[in-house]
């Protein structure tokens, strides 16, 4: 390899490599079927907003209030009852997830809450804990409900003295897609960038064509620029299609500018690259490399990136190895381009770690690329 | 059938995928990874939060409503705002995830017993962590209404208990659904591999010209990814009893039952894509489109029950929702045999079609 740059030479490296995309179906695969798919599991399957639940209500009282009870229960939007009196058939249901809790107005009810009381017991499956939590603040709430409206009745204060109205700005009916199109594109990023990236280039050395472009007169600068260039663009237009489909399709509002969405895109496709070309020049290994680069660029852009988990609710610990996340700073500034809108002093600082981490990686890359070749 | 060429045949599978010292690193290291990663971000609870309070009230009912805000265990920050600009730009930037305002009537309606109201602006962008927030807001509003105005309590109570993990605890759920992940992606990058490799390597026509038969050529490539995948699986079962205390009250040996049957259907999936590519890259993109919705609709990013009713019939196809079903119900339920194998029959025939049609492309690969 020389040093210098060349526009002939690059050009043609250049055509080499969009030949390789384009006469590959699976790089059409991974930036045009993924992203789709994507948005249409995120769109129907991956709903967080639950639904009617299964569950069992066991009746041990006959009185008027425990009927009155279970009615409200049987009315609920929110729950579907199996009702029975006796509980042991319920319990066998919640071992084999048929119901996802079992609420037991118990023998006496009626009696207690003549006298103003009137506890129920609620059962739930803890083992979906998000499940299990719905249950049991439901269940209360249709209770505590019922029990207003009883006061009421009988002339008792029943608003609750003090209530909070909230309020949900950028997303007031709390759509969960929201906030996954975002997590989609990220992902579809992080596979074009560091995973195809990574593989393309592993093959090159498992191949043996790497000593083949060595003994050209091609320069790293030359051979970096053509690997990355074709792979930044298609991740561009993975995340357009991603977008397209999101806005067309599922109703996602972009309320920020179409500019700031590729400035954010395209600082975020700079470490991506940059790391899926460490993670190539390292192994030299495409099973090895697919399988690094979903642990340390995957796995982590999923994670630790803030898109499904919390990021300051996790230990300390944790909370210091996202800021090594290079996905990190990638949804916040997309989350905010989606449904809030253009806010560049928020953009910026992100913008801005995202070079960083992508000028390391480039650095550390070219650094192992020449170690090989020497 | 011949039983020394297959263990011939399965000894050369074995040796192509752990020869490599990186490659049987990568076995081992990356599962570990994913468990440490899982249990330390996995986190259904919104902790640490910062919010942001507008007080125009200054009187005594804002004040105990902040004084209990204050006491809270999950809200670590309190911001105070002093007007609607600094209220847009708390929540624009994200210095809070929410703020609440009151009003200049809010404590002079407290006091005169008319039902107050004290408004809460959240982040929508983030809407799963805003609408967990508004419901600890929920909690303490009330908690203020009762503790200035008792006489307006209605007796009764809900009193709750959660069966199979009192404590709610989230690691409880992830930990026996990354086994089910575990077993059939360990199983399943393998099983991708095994054919795409011999082809781009150029010694998949080697493998045609030997004496083995069609089956036996078959058994000896899927037998180490299934032996991968309860590898991996014995791993997990180990690990995580022991390390993370999550309790595995049921049956281990219907666990390895369901992961067999599990994995017979995997690697029949990995085996299609196998026969399919061309590439060991193809392979590996193929085995990613297979494995995120296989993923995603397994019910463990979201409940099944959740999604709408056409998408529920084909996750009924799908081996991993099975096998999450009976990994939760084994380990934190002690689930009885007979519910484990309704939920398992499933597994079968899905096995033979996904094992069926591989073996057609195989052939027809071969031709």
């Amino acid at each position: 390899m020389s040093a210098g740059f060349d526009r002939r030479r690059f050009r043609a490296m250049l055509v080499k490599e969009a030949r390789q995309i384009v006469r590959d179906p699976s790089t059409f695969l991974i930036a045009f079927v993924l992203p789709i798919l994507l948005i249409f599991l995120f769109g129907f399957g991956v709903n967080l907003d639950t639904a009617r639940t299964d569950i069992g209500l066991s009746r041990q009282d006959d009185g008027a209030a425990a009927r009155a009870l279970a009615g409200a229960f049987q009315h609920s939007r929110w729950f579907a009852v199996r009702q029975t009196g006796a509980i042991e058939p319920l319990e066998n249901a919640l071992v084999a997830g048929e119901v996802h809790g079992i609420v037991v107005i118990p023998n006496g009810f009626s009696r207690e809450a003549a006298a103003g009381g009137g506890d129920i017991q609620v059962i739930t499956d803890g083992s979906s804990p998000n499940t299990a939590g719905f249950v049991a603040s439901y269940a209360d709430g249709v209770r505590a409900s019922w029990a207003a409206a009883r006061a009421a009745e009988r002339g008792q204060p029943a608003a609750p003295p003090i209530a909070l109205v909230p309020r949900f700005w950028f997303n007031p009916a709390l759509a969960s897609r929201y906030f996954l199109v975002p997590g989609a594109i990220a992902i579809v990023m992080t596979m074009i960038g560091s995973l195809l990236t990574a593989l393309i280039i592993a093959r090159e050395w498992e191949r043996g064509t790497m000593e083949a472009i060595m003994a050209t007169p091609l320069g790293m600068g030359e051979f970096i620029a053509s690997k990355v260039i074709p792979y930044f663009l298609l991740g561009i237009g993975s995340m357009t299609v991603c977008t397209l489909i999101a806005i067309a399709v599922f109703g996602v509002p972009l309320r920020g500018s179409p500019l700031a969405l590729l400035v954010i895109a395209s600082a975020f496709l700079i470490p991506a690259l940059g790391l899926g070309l460490l993670i190539s020049a390292t192994t030299k290994n495409q099973f090895v490399a697919s399988q690094i680069a979903l642990l340390t660029a995957f796995l982590p852009g999923m994670l630790l990136s803030g898109f499904l988990f919390e990021i300051p609710s996790m230990p300390r610990w944790v909370q210091a190895i996202t800021y090594a996340v290079p996905a990190r700073y990638l949804i916040p500034p997309l989350q905010t381009v989606f449904a809030a809108g253009d806010n560049w002093g928020l953009f910026l600082p992100d913008i801005a770690a995202m070079l960083g981490f992508g000028l390391l990686f480039f650095t550390l890359a070219i650094r192992a690329n020449r170690r090989r070749i020497a | 059938m011949n039983g020394r060429r297959i263990l011939a045949m399965v000894t050369k599978e074995l040796w192509a995928v752990l020869r490599d010292p990186h490659a049987r690193l990568v076995l081992i290291a990356p599962p570990l990874m994913q468990l440490i990663l899982f249990s330390a971000a996995a986190t259904l609870e919104v902790k640490n939060v910062t919010i942001g309070v507008w007080d125009r009230d200054n009187g005594a009912a804002s004040a105990e409503f902040i004084n209990q805000l204050a006491g809270s265990p999950n809200i670590r920050r309190i911001v105070r705002i002093d007007s609607p600009k600094a209220l847009r730009t708390a929540i624009d930037d994200q210095q809070v995830i929410g703020a609440i305002i009151f009003d200049q009537a809010f404590s002079r309606d407290v006091a005169a017993h008319r039902p107050a109201t004290a408004q809460a602006i959240f982040d929508g962008r983030r809407s799963n962590a805003a609408q967990i927030v508004a419901g600890y807001l929920g909690t303490i509003a009330a908690s203020v209404g009762a503790t200035i105005r008792p006489e307006t309590s209605v007796g009764g109570q809900t009193v709750v208990s959660h069966w199979f993990n009192p404590n709610l605890d989230y690691l409880w759920f992830v930990m026996p659904a990354l086994v089910v992940t575990i077993c059939s992606l360990s199983a399943l990058s393998v099983t991708v591999q095994s054919v795409a490799r011999e082809r781009e390597l150029g010694t998949f026509d080697q493998l045609m010209v030997s004496p083995l038969r069609l089956h036996e050529i078959l058994i000896g490539k899927l037998t180490p990814p299934i032996l991968i995948g309860l590898f991996n699986t014995t791993l997990y079962l180990m690990v995580i009893p022991l390390f993370y205390g999550v309790p595995l009250v049921g049956s281990v040996l219907l666990l390895y039952l369901a992961a067999f049957a599990s994995l017979l259907a995997v690697v029949g999936v990995g085996m299609m894509v196998s026969a399919l590519s061309q590439t060991q890259q193809q392979a590996f993109l193929g085995m990613f489109l297979v494995t995120v919705p296989m993923t995603l609709l397994s019910g463990f990013a979201a409940p099944v029950d959740n999604m709408p009713g056409w998408l529920q019939i084909i996750a009924e196809a799908n081996p991993q929702k099975h096998f999450l079903v009976i990994s939760e119900g084994l380990f934190l339920k002690g689930m009885p045999a007979a519910a484990v194998l309704r939920e398992l029959w499933p597994l079968i025939p899905i096995a033979a079609v996904t094992l069926t049609v591989s073996t057609l492309l195989f052939r027809s690969r071969m031709e």
